[in-house]
């Protein structure tokens, strides 16, 4: 029952597709419709599977780079004002310049090689996890403060024991955020330069014309987005069971007054 | 002072409110109050809310800043720090830690032993609230009353001289409230407690003293409280008798 619905939306969007195909009779190498997209993932699969495992580890490494360093900026930020007052500017400018816009010079310092990519996918996974985080340490319950505060805790304890499992919650939400923004940082980084990827195999079959082999690319990308999104979610809600979800009535349940 | 003092190596002490001043705003809350908590008995301090009797509790407790003049002094000369314990009128229980882990989260906090002993004095704690059998349980499951008796084993477990309870019962229903008022005044006898509340009957049924705030600036007036020791019966004639009294005053104050 949990799979048939976004199965069933698959499915109508698919035949969408095959209708708008067969309405406007549009030349395969502008729109192929999903049989010969479908029949080129059967029949590069191989192909298609070695330049997602590139993908793939480059973006599982981005993301483990990049909550490891956005936790760890968050918890500075929380530990120290002085970091507060000299690196939080420093953060929010950071975010007007278009990680885009750096791709090229990543690639120019770091290679074509998964270092370029990596940094790429860290570069734009690191915000949304320090700021979603930041803002969990920032909003800890102040009856809990003032507990810890009588009992004489320090403000190392207060942060380890109280601020910090408090915040999990918010981490959970960039880590989110991040599992889904990840695959742009590294496929932006194949586009710029590479010689493996998804992002590369897009860039090469477009350029001659293989549309059918760039959607089935695609599908495999989104494919690979959807899962990673999926296993955070479930990860962050199997490793926080003490978080209600409202809009779950599974979770509240137990959660509620008896 | 992280790990206070030995425990009986403290003999009870007063704790004496001077001066005492707060301002919000330009307007003053209240001026020149004095308090003094006597050793091993409750006080009990009643008023409407935002008459600001949250915010002494909160100057005893060291948690809000005091305003000069204000003095806060233990009759020993020590500081009060490290000697107090303070329970809120939310449980404040944390929802990741099951119910014995909460009551044992002074140790946790102070980085101090949670052996066996620690343990076997949280799971007795427990069991004399009557939770011996929700100690594996998240917060979350247990009710309103049992979260508030989880919160009062974990005050039990810092074993305070000083004992802060801010409204403690008043998020509960009637029922539950009497009997929370009973065990706790049973297993805090000995102590100093003092217990802020805008309910008559729970201080005159708790308080060997009992002290009204009120007015603006606040002052504080005693009332003497009824007859017999503390927790006193709710059917008591005489404390039905001077809950009467009482409440025929507070609306004479109010008006």
């Amino acid at each position: 029952m949990r799979w048939l619905r976004p199965l069933a939306t698959l499915a109508v969007l698919v035949a969408l597709w095959q209708a708008l195909v067969w309405a406007t009779g549009v030349p395969r190498f502008l729109l192929p419709g999903p049989g010969p997209v479908a029949a080129r993932l059967w029949q590069d699969a191989g192909l298609l599977a070695g330049h997602a495992a590139t993908t793939l580890l480059e973006i599982v490494l981005g993301l483990g780079l990049g909550v490891g360093l956005g936790a760890s900026a968050a918890l500075v930020l929380a530990r120290s004002g002085a970091a507060r007052r000299w690196l939080l500017p420093l953060l929010v400018v950071s975010q007007a310049i278009p990680v885009f816009a750096l791709a090229p010079l990543l690639v120019l310092w770091l290679g074509y090689g998964l270092a370029s990519k990596v940094a790429m996918a860290t570069l734009i996974i690191f915000f949304p996890v320090t700021a979603a985080f930041y803002d969990g340490l920032r909003r800890t319950e102040p009856g809990w403060l003032d507990l810890a505060a009588t009992m004489g805790a320090s403000r190392r304890a207060v942060l380890l024991h109280v601020r910090l499992p408090a915040a999990l919650p918010a981490l959970a939400s960039g880590i989110r955020v991040a599992a889904a923004v990840a695959p742009i940082g590294a496929v932006v980084g194949e586009w710029v330069g590479s010689s493996a990827g998804l992002g590369y195999l897009m860039l090469h079959a477009n350029g001659r014309m293989q549309t059918d082999l760039m959607f089935a690319a695609l599908a495999v990308l989104a494919l690979m987005a959807v899962l990673l999104f999926t296993l955070a979610d479930r990860l962050a809600r199997r490793l926080l069971p003490w978080q209600p979800d409202t809009l779950d009535p599974d979770t509240t349940q137990q959660g509620g007054n008896k | 002072m992280p790990s206070g003092p030995a425990p009986g190596a403290d003999l009870p002490f007063d704790v004496a409110v001077t001066g005492a001043r707060l301002s919000y705003g330009g307007r003053a809350l209240f001026d020149g109050l004095s308090l003094t908590l006597e050793a091993g008995r409750w006080t009990c301090l009643l008023g409407p809310s935002g008459v600001g009797k949250t915010t002494l509790l909160r100057l005893v407790a060291g948690l809000a800043a005091p305003e000069p003049p204000t003095r806060v002094a233990a009759s020993d000369g020590r500081p009060i720090a490290g000697r107090v314990a303070w329970m809120a009128q939310q449980d404040l229980l944390l929802p990741w830690l099951c119910v014995l882990d909460n009551v044992m989260l002074g140790a946790r906090l102070r980085g101090g032993p949670r052996d066996a002993g620690c343990r076997a004095r949280a799971l007795e704690l427990l069991a004399r609230v009557g939770l011996a059998d929700r100690a594996a349980d998240r917060p979350a499951a247990l009710s309103g009353g049992m979260r508030q008796r989880a919160a009062l084993a974990r005050t039990l477990m810092e074993d305070r001289p000083l004992v802060l309870m801010d409204e403690p019962f008043s998020a509960l229903d009637a029922i539950t409230r009497l009997r929370l008022q009973e065990e706790a005044a049973r297993h805090l006898a000995g102590r100093t407690v003092l217990l802020v509340t805008h309910d008559p009957l729970e201080a005159l049924r708790l308080g060997d003293r009992v002290l009204v705030m009120a007015g603006s600036p606040a002052t504080l007036s005693e009332v003497p409280a009824p007859p017999g020791a503390p927790p006193r019966a709710p059917d008591d004639p005489a404390l039905l008798a001077a809950q009467a009294a009482l409440l025929r005053r507070l609306a004479g104050d109010a008006a």
